[in-house]
């Protein structure tokens, strides 16, 4: 078990298992068949990580986020239809696209995704898919 | 770090103009805040420019917010631009395909009357290319914007040398309603400076699409200043550069997070301050014909058969410009001739906004690009592929931006040519 501490950008306590991408997560080529796949699986051909695997309830361990400026609006729909990470967790400081799909889903629906940034490089290193995330006050982040 | 509002900025917060505006202007203070932004900078684009132009029919959510908008009267208080359309009758589909899109995009209608409802330019202000001349959405250097479309963003901001950060829908309709939008990033002299610098050493001009996704790879959100690219596509900027820098742009936002780039004794940031745009402790990343081949062969094929003779082609991810069409029109005749074939061998789409698709419709290279079977259309090639059915057809394009979307297969322009003139691969 180990404990990273963090930037609290959503606040919020959350419980799960983590989803590890080592590379920029592509919100709009990762999560573009959520409407119709409701465990809204993986589609990015390009992320070896985490293709075909299940989005949705993961505790998202990122980078930060690439490609699209949909990735704000597309995370804020999912958000908005149940479908959404159960909390993003991003190693480097949040990038403006992912901020804004938090901000959206803190403000404008009833399912907030806690996010915390600056966890550092070494939280990336240490987290592995599956293992058990939990949000705890203050932005540290327990690692199971 | 607290925002420090004006007066009736803070009378937004408080609610004085609604709940709605209040909620608005609660999501661009949060957002600035969490960049450290210390305030809010007006608008001073004439017009803004939104990414989402499509009325899917499981894009329930954002329907309702528009609603929400206008309904509480949170308009645009400047007319946009949006990106393209995604349906023309013109682009081929069999039945399956045509009953997919019209129950995908089933609310077309509807939302392009929220769109005009909130400030919509006209009736074909639907493209990518928001920039280009013929559509006029064409900012003014230093100008601050409330932009969404990643490659629309890193164009305004590096060869127009507007500034604007990378917005995501949604947000860049707030900033557009409320007119201002949090100082930080890509708007700030510190955030427009290059913590990377990309030497190129090819032997010949590097390939846009490939180049930008090396460097979109590489740096992923960074500021690059590129060096030796001048060399290749020159130091002024006219209808050659405007062509290959928006490809080249497109590649790096959409394979990294790139929302702007300098280019030395080009670009307008890079004629202006020059190296001083450097960071003292910038990364170095040197690019030469082989890490291009490199990064090309990186690229997966998710076909289901790789071997899969290609069934269609798209070109035009960002739009194509006027120059562009008619400079293709020439290279698809004139392979044709020389494989000794009358028309293209497999469906071939070229994509373009309305505005630059009239203005060609004039001329006679339209005439002439219809007689070689090439259709031109003005919907968004990744609108079409994004859905089941397309995903399992082998659709190749030229666009680095496509390829990353969706299934379709990359290949060079030259590769391209070859294939939809003289079926080889």
């Amino acid at each position: 078990m180990k404990e990273f501490k963090g930037r609290v950008v959503i606040p919020g306590k959350v419980s799960a298992d983590a989803l590890v991408t080592k590379q920029g997560f592509n919100t709009l080529a990762s999560m573009q068949m959520m409407f119709i796949d409701k465990k809204t699986k993986c589609v990015d051909q390009n992320n070896h990580d985490i293709y075909k695997k299940q989005i949705k309830g993961k505790a998202l361990c990122l980078p930060q986020t690439i490609g699209s400026t949909t990735g704000g609006m597309i995370l804020y729909c999912a958000a908005s239809l149940e479908r959404q990470p159960a909390c993003l967790l991003f190693s480097k400081p949040i990038d403006s696209l992912a901020a804004a799909g938090s901000i959206l889903a803190d403000i404008w629906t009833e399912n907030s995704m806690p996010t915390i940034d600056c966890l550092g490089d070494e939280f990336l290193e240490y987290v592995k898919t599956g293992m058990k995330i939990i949000i705890k006050d203050d932005g540290v982040v327990v690692v199971e | 770090m607290k925002m420090v509002l004006t007066t009736e900025q803070q009378a937004i917060l408080d609610g004085q103009k609604g709940q709605v505006m209040a909620k608005i202007m609660k999501s661009l203070v949060v957002f600035g805040e969490t960049f450290g932004a210390e305030k809010m900078v007006p608008v001073t684009s004439k017009y803004g420019h939104l990414v989402t132009s499509f009325g899917l029919t499981f894009l329930k959510p954002v329907h309702e917010l528009m609603d929400q908008l206008i309904q509480s009267g949170a308009i645009s208080g400047q007319k946009f631009s949006v990106d393209p359309r995604p349906m023309d009758k013109k682009v081929p589909s069999n039945l399956l395909q045509d009953a997919l899109f019209k129950f995908m995009y089933s609310k077309q209608k509807p939302y392009e009357k929220q769109l005009k409802q909130l400030g919509l330019l006209n009736d074909d202000a639907f493209t990518c290319t928001c920039y280009l001349d013929e559509v006029g959405n064409k900012p003014k250097k230093g100008e601050y914007l409330s932009w969404a479309e990643s490659s629309a963003v890193v164009f305004a901001n590096s060869v127009l040398g507007a500034r604007c950060n990378r917005n995501s829908g949604i947000f860049e309709l707030f900033g557009s309603i409320v007119g201002c939008v949090p100082y930080f990033g890509l708007l700030t002299d510190e955030g427009r400076k290059a913590s990377w610098i990309i030497e190129v050493k090819t032997d010949k001009k590097p390939e846009a699409q490939i180049l930008g996704s090396a460097i979109g790879m590489k740096v992923m959100e960074d500021v690059p200043y590129i060096k030796g690219l001048d060399k290749f596509i020159g130091t002024e900027i006219n209808d050659n550069t405007i062509t290959y820098l928006k490809d080249f742009g497109a590649a790096t936002a959409s394979n990294g997070a790139v929302g702007l780039y300098h280019i030395d004794n080009l670009t307008p940031d890079a004629k202006e301050l020059g190296e001083s745009l450097i960071k003292e402790d910038a990364n170095v990343y040197v690019i030469d014909d082989a890490e291009l081949e490199r990064v090309k062969n990186s690229y997966p094929c998710i076909w289901k058969d790789p071997n899969a003779a290609p069934k269609m082609c798209f070109l035009g991810c960002p739009h194509m410009s006027y120059s562009q069409l008619i400079d293709w029109t020439e290279r698809v005749e004139s392979s044709l001739e020389l494989a000794g074939n009358k028309k293209v061998l497999i469906p071939t789409i070229f994509t373009t906004s309305p505005a630059v698709l009239e203005k060609f419709k004039a001329t006679n290279y339209y005439k002439r690009l219809k007689k070689t079977g090439v259709i031109v259309s003005y919907i968004c090639p990744l609108m079409y592929m994004d859905n089941p059915l397309c995903h399992n057809m082998p659709v190749i394009t030229s666009s680095n931006k496509l390829r990353t979307y969706t299934s379709s297969r990359f290949y060079t322009e030259d590769e391209i040519l070859k294939i939809i003139t003289k079926g080889v691969k």
